[in-house]
């Protein structure tokens, strides 16, 4: 770090309201899609469709979390792949363990 | 940026070195990496969660009438209905919502720091990053304090039942050890987090980055950050909604 030790005149830019603007937006569809939730969880049924829909919540959630927040979105398609291609594995995991749950619960009691 | 998505020289293929084949700086590239095994290791602990949970025996009948028994998996909405301050007022999911917004705003304010890191603009970054730090804490506090709720347990038959790893009042053992395991270990994602992200705001402060010409440490930080929120989302979902 000794090379870069010298004082540097830093030039600020000015904010990119528009860049701003949309972050917030991205932050206000969270919180809508959060209030969607509280509102199903409290006038649904339990049952297979209501589980559903809130997984499928979480993952639109997720998708806006990892891809504007995180920005993978914009990253080169070689590392957006080589992060969402692995997920597949969570999927397997999560229909084989639910099956394997059900299945001791059948012969349970 | 420290590093941007350079072609390969003529001849050459983009691996012999030299450039980013990923368009990332090798310090990032790792922490989109860690951040994919730690993404294994909660949906480990949450699909696990999903098999026992699948294995017990869900509550038949109406909401209204639901007691706590060792016989099935309790409501969730029934377990978590208590605020602070307003002892024996019923406000199901309140106070976890208020700790997934918390935990949203905190993502809001890191993301706007990575994007005053962007301009160069130490004050913004000092700002935001303290907001991020502030929304941390509280987040963690309010853990505590579920943590002491669920612990402290509630009153059957005129008895106070107490939680704890091998017996708790809500229903079966696996319950509480799970919402102990699960949330613990978010909890402790968070703390952790709150520490790097005080050190990424000392070192600002300190003009590190300024010197360095670069802001990337923040984006890296930043990037665990909204992973631990990430996972708060799915935890919100599968222990408190589903």
């Amino acid at each position: 770090m000794s090379h870069s030790e010298h004082e540097t005149e830093i030039t600020v830019i000015p904010p990119d309201r528009e860049k701003i603007a949309k972050l917030w937006k991205v932050a206000g569809i969270l919180g809508i899609v959060t209030a969607i939730e509280f509102l199903i969880a409290f006038t649904m049924n339990a049952g297979p469709l209501k589980t559903s829909i809130f997984i499928a919540l979480t993952i639109v959630k997720a998708a806006y979390i990892v891809g504007e927040f995180m920005h993978l979105r914009y990253e080169v398609k070689l590392l957006f792949w080589s992060i969402l291609i692995p997920l597949i594995f969570i999927v397997w995991m999560l229909v084989a363990f639910i099956y394997e749950g059900l299945a001791i619960g059948s012969v349970r009691m | 940026m420290a590093s941007t998505h350079a072609a390969a020289a003529p001849g050459r293929s983009e691996w012999d070195g030299g450039v980013s084949p990923m368009g990332a700086s090798y310090g990032k590239l790792m922490m989109w990496f860690f951040l994919l095994s730690d993404a294994f290791t909660f949906s480990a602990l949450l699909i696990t969660y999903g098999l026992v949970r699948s294995s017990h025996h869900g509550y038949v009948g109406a909401v209204d009438d639901f007691v706590f028994s060792q016989a099935y998996w309790p409501i969730p909405e029934i377990v978590y209905q208590s605020i602070p301050f307003f002892h024996g007022v019923k406000a199901p999911l309140v106070f976890v919502g208020i700790m997934t917004f918390i935990l949203i705003m905190s993502s809001v304010t890191m993301v706007l720091a990575v994007e005053a890191g962007h301009r160069m603009d130490r004050k913004a970054v000092e700002k935001w990053m303290l907001w991020t730090i502030v929304g941390g804490i509280a987040f963690l506090s309010c853990q505590a304090w579920e943590w002491t709720h669920f612990i402290h347990g509630v009153e059957i038959d005129g008895a106070l039942v107490h939680a704890g790893l091998s017996h708790n009042p809500y229903g079966p053992p696996d319950f509480a050890a799970f919402f102990f395991f699960i949330t613990g270990f978010h909890g402790f994602h968070v703390f952790s987090g709150v520490c790097l992200n005080f050190l990424i705001y000392y070192n600002t402060v300190m003009g590190v980055y300024d010197r360095r010409g670069h802001y990337e440490m923040v984006e890296k930080v930043g990037l665990y950050w909204h992973f631990v929120d990430l996972v708060w989302v799915f935890v919100f979902t599968f222990f408190y909604l589903v």
